[in-house]
């Protein structure tokens, strides 16, 4: 076994622990490459030691599949090889380069699964950059990894489940829920419903969090439009102005923090630098790498699981993370495991419930028309939907990537991987052309930032 | 110390946790007159990376929080 | 049926600058550009606008070229960022010094001054630099310039004057008929007529001479660079080195680190090219022994381009040896984007006018062995012969 060409998973989330479970049950030694400090992604995220909480406060209803995963990490530990806090800050054919604290090394793969995760969607808010306001996301892990909430009176906004579960969250810990503000309206349609019911637990969830919420007086808003986030002379929020949508009287809500998030966004770098190819998915509004049902990719010896093929929640991510492992090895030897089949079945049968999320929270596009020119878009390079606005007119370009070359828009630290889906909404808009047509940003390495110090020296075989 | 000014933070927590704690923000934006205080919490954002004093570089939300030290949110005056 | 005077192939900075300068001579001009102007090598490079440390066959052009630069606003609309922050130019040794003095006399004769300093000299007037440098060699009107803005801006500002700017528009053939030449578009019947025909097709500009019988061999490169997070002013003058290799320059205004050296790998067919990590990390490494206090500053971003490469570090650049009427324009050899505004401005001229004041000695074709100079009259022994030192490529 021992020179058997490597093969490597990048993500210790649902999706790649799965991939590397099914792996060692296959007799193979996998290299599992993650930045987290430890196992689980962001929704199994696990606090440092001393604030060590337990399952159930920490996940909650998830509390049995997040010691599921923790344990079976534990068991996998001795037959992996695993690499935490260390990042795929590029990737050539055939060799990932790795960094790890101020030490780089090259990884050799022959195989590779990408597991790589999503991150909170954003739609910008005039003032969104200011201290207090988080994505969604953040709120959760400060909660979960941090033992700590984002404020004391927390305003929730955005669109999507995650905003309920939070929500819900802050509300245990002891914090007073504002008010979630709902960009969708997801209890309009009845006709939605069969297709929600067909979620099952997590629609029961969902529903379960809403009536705590709406049980306990915290307002639910939906069809919100934000119009502003409020700040005091410290510079830190204090507020946000909303208006219900096509109507005129605007509300203003006090708050000392505020959570945004619009669903997720897949994390698709990685597999963009390998040369995967990528499909625009109308439903999801994304581009997505393009994968058959099992994950494999039109790259030969790649394959991809979980949300950053497609956003759909950590129980699915698992299924995916198997199947794309049993792909894996059924292209090695050549024969098909026989569980794949029911593995499939079972994500095609949560197709319909994803479906029906992403219609109900789809993505608030006519807010990119509506914010108001000297709102950020960018908030590395503190660039301005105006400046934007303006590049797109004078330059009459749509290309999303024209549009970056002119105005600086995804150039900062993040690499647009914050703005781009709102800044690709808002192109469009200013240019009056379809999505499709502006495309997507590319990756570029490094991966995420890194010191020339790093990439020069610390050359380290020991990572 | 961050800047000369002293920060508290428990164990375990990160560098963004402890310095939003006591500042409530935790570097100036390079743009604008504004201060930045994370965003994201889990690497993505990039929105929260400071200097050691010795002038190594820190994400503040993916780095603990260690006894004795001390950063800074412009170290060698590189940062702008 | 519509002849123009011009036809353009290639809408990098150079054939930009021709369709706006053919135009100024109020010739009808079309350009041909396979993607969007500036989108290869004119768009990605380096972005350095310097004249020291050029083979002298080019500093009449880089001379030509650096007024423009100095008068874009009114020229283009747009200052396309351009900034006289200087180029340094570091030796490393006693013998560079010695090279660094020669390159001043002949700097010099076109008009270029250039300050040398010594050891000493250069510890006090940059501090930021490495202390393992013998002295260096200032332009200080050399500079930068925002080479995403800059073929953008010359393309906008032809078309503005009536220039017919043709992008996503991808030539396949042209030939020269009794009638002109004849320019076969993908997807279009009916071919572009034009009387003059400009070849400014970068890394394919060899590709579209062969079409005419001028043949000659390029390569392609694809010069590795990165970007860093912005930082406080650091660096003032443009970086770079003798012999080649490391380049460094702080974008002025937005303060991010811009430095490269090496290259990537470029197809020249898939129109793909890409940075190499190890490429990147040696760069890295060479940055910080130019500039040590980047050692800890954030790299965001690499990136490459495809860029024509000749086999002796010089562009071609004149008329056709063989066919009238006809002008190349390519092969800038990771050096053209400081070029490329007097490129223009010369091509327009001997398209349209007959003749250009500034010296192209150096550049024709013709200084390949097997394409014919019939122009000849001296044996190919005293053509001027490119000395391969003093011109690193460090503009891309």
């Amino acid at each position: 076994m021992r020179d058997e060409p490597p093969i490597v998973v990048v993500g210790a989330g649902p999706a790649g622990v799965s991939a590397a479970r099914t792996l060692v049950g296959a007799g193979h030694r996998p290299i599992l490459v993650d930045e987290g400090m430890f196992p689980g992604g962001q929704v199994f995220r696990r606090p440092p030691s001393p604030l060590q909480q337990s399952d159930e406060k920490l996940y909650g209803f998830d509390a049995r599949r997040a010691r599921r995963l923790h344990d079976e990490f534990a068991a996998l530990l001795p037959s992996i090889v695993y690499h935490a806090e260390t990042m795929v800050w590029a990737v050539e054919s055939n060799l990932l380069h790795l960094a790890r604290g101020d030490k780089t090394t090259c990884q050799p793969w022959k195989r590779l699964i990408l597991a790589t995760g999503a991150m909170d969607r954003i739609v910008p808010t005039n003032g969104w950059t200011a201290p207090g306001v988080v994505t969604l996301g953040a709120a959760q892990i400060a909660l979960k990894a941090q033992a700590s909430i984002i404020g004391k009176s927390v305003i929730f906004l955005g669109s999507g489940p995650l905003l309920y579960l939070v929500a819900y969250q802050y509300a245990r810990a002891g914090a007073r829920v504002v008010a979630v503000l709902e960009a969708g309206r997801p209890f309009q349609r009845f006709s939605d419903l069969p297709a929600l019911a067909s979620g099952g637990a997590t629609f029961a969830r969902g529903v379960f969090y809403i009536a705590w919420l709406k049980a306990h007086g915290v307002p639910i808003k939906t069809g919100i439009e934000p119009l502003e986030i409020l700040h005091g002379s410290d510079g830190r929020t204090n507020g946000l102005r909303y208006r219900r949508k096509g109507q005129g009287r605007e509300t203003i809500l006090s708050c000392d923090a505020l959570a945004i998030g619009y669903g997720l966004k897949s994390e698709t770098q990685l597999a963009d630098l390998l040369g995967v190819d990528f499909h625009f998915d109308p439903q999801q509004r994304q581009w997505l790498p393009t994968t058959d049902l099992d994950g494999r990719s039109c790259v030969d010896g790649v394959y991809l699981a979980g949300d950053g093929v497609s956003i759909r929640g950590n129980q699915i991510a698992a299924i995916a993370g198997e199947l794309a492992a049993l792909a894996l090895l059924s292209d090695m030897n050549g024969s098909e495991a026989p569980q794949a089949g029911s593995l499939r079945r079972e994500i095609s049968r949560a197709r319909r419930f994803r479906r029906a999320l992403d219609s109900v929270f789809a993505f608030p596009t006519d807010q990119l028309k509506t914010l108001p020119d000297e709102a950020l878009i960018c908030r590395c390079e503190g660039l301005t939907a105006g400046a934007v606005r303006d590049v797109v007119g004078l330059s009459g370009e749509s290309d999303i990537n024209r549009v970056k070359a002119f105005s600086r828009l995804g150039m900062g630290r993040c690499q647009g991987r914050v703005c781009g889906p709102a800044a690709a909404e808002l192109i469009a808009a200013a240019a009056s052309t379809d999505i499709l047509h502006v495309g997507r940003l590319r990756g570029q390495a490094p991966l995420k930032p890194i010191a020339l110090a790093t990439l020069a020296g610390g050359r380290d075989e020991g990572i | 110390m961050v800047d000369g000014r002293r920060f508290s933070a428990h164990q375990g927590e990160t560098v963004l946790t402890a310095l939003n704690t006591e500042f409530g923000h935790i570097r100036d934006f390079e743009f604008r007159d504004e201060k930045r205080a994370g965003f994201c919490y889990m690497g993505a954002c990039q929105d929260c990376w400071l200097w050691t004093d010795s002038g190594e570089r820190i994400r503040a939300c993916s780095s603990l929080v260690k006894d004795g030290m001390c950063l800074s949110t412009d170290a060698l005056g590189l940062g702008r | 049926m519509k002849v123009f005077d011009l036809a353009i192939i290639g809408g990098g900075l150079a054939g930009c600058s021709t369709a706006l300068h053919a135009r100024k001579k109020g010739a009808s001009v079309i350009l041909l550009e396979r993607g969007r102007c500036g989108g290869q090598a004119s768009g990605v490079n380096y972005g350095g606008v310097r004249q020291q440390g050029r083979h002298p066959a080019e500093l009449p052009l880089a001379r030509r070229s650096r007024g423009i630069w100095g008068n874009l606003y009114a020229l283009v609309g747009c200052d396309c960022e351009f900034i006289a922050t200087g180029h340094l130019k570091l030796a490393r040794n006693d013998g560079d010094m010695v090279d660094l003095v020669a390159h001043q006399a002949i700097a010099a004769d076109h008009g270029i001054t250039i300050e040398l300093f010594d050891r000493a000299d250069l510890r006090r007037r940059f501090p930021y630099i490495g202390d393992r440098f013998y002295g260096a060699s200032l332009c200080a009107e050399d500079g930068q310039a925002n080479p995403r803005l800059a073929a953008p801006a010359f393309a906008r500002a032809a078309r503005q004057l009536g220039a017919q700017v043709q992008e996503e528009c991808p030539v396949e053939h042209a030939v020269l008929s009794p009638f002109g030449f004849e320019i076969h578009v993908t997807g279009q019947d009916t071919p572009i007529r034009a009387h003059r025909l400009v070849n400014t097709a970068g890394a394919w500009g060899a590709n579209v001479a062969g079409w005419f019988g001028d043949s000659v061999r390029e390569e392609v490169m694809a010069p590795n660079m990165c970007v860093t997070e912005p930082i406080a002013p650091l660096i003032g003058p443009n970086l770079g080195i003798c012999g080649g290799g490391i380049y460094i320059r702080q974008a002025s205004g937005h303060g991010s680190i811009i430095f490269g050296s090496g290259v990537g790998t470029a197809d020249r067919d898939a129109l793909r090219a890409r940075p190499l990590a190890a490429v990147t990390m040696d760069a890295a490494k060479a940055a910080i022994d130019m500039v040590p206090a980047l050692a800890n500053v954030l790299v965001v971003r690499s990136w490459t381009g495809i860029e024509g490469r000749m086999s002796d570090n010089l562009p071609v650049v004149g008329p056709s040896p063989t066919v009238p009427n006809l002008y190349h324009a390519f092969g800038f050899s990771g050096h053209g984007f400081q070029l490329g505004p007097a490129v223009g401005a010369v091509l327009a001229e001997l398209a349209i006018d007959g003749g250009s004041p500034t010296c192209l000695a150096g550049l024709s074709m013709t200084r390949f062995a097997g394409v014919p100079d019939p122009a000849a009259t001296s044996p190919p022994a005293n053509k001027v012969q490119p000395k391969g030192k003093g011109n690193d490529t460090d503009e891309k």
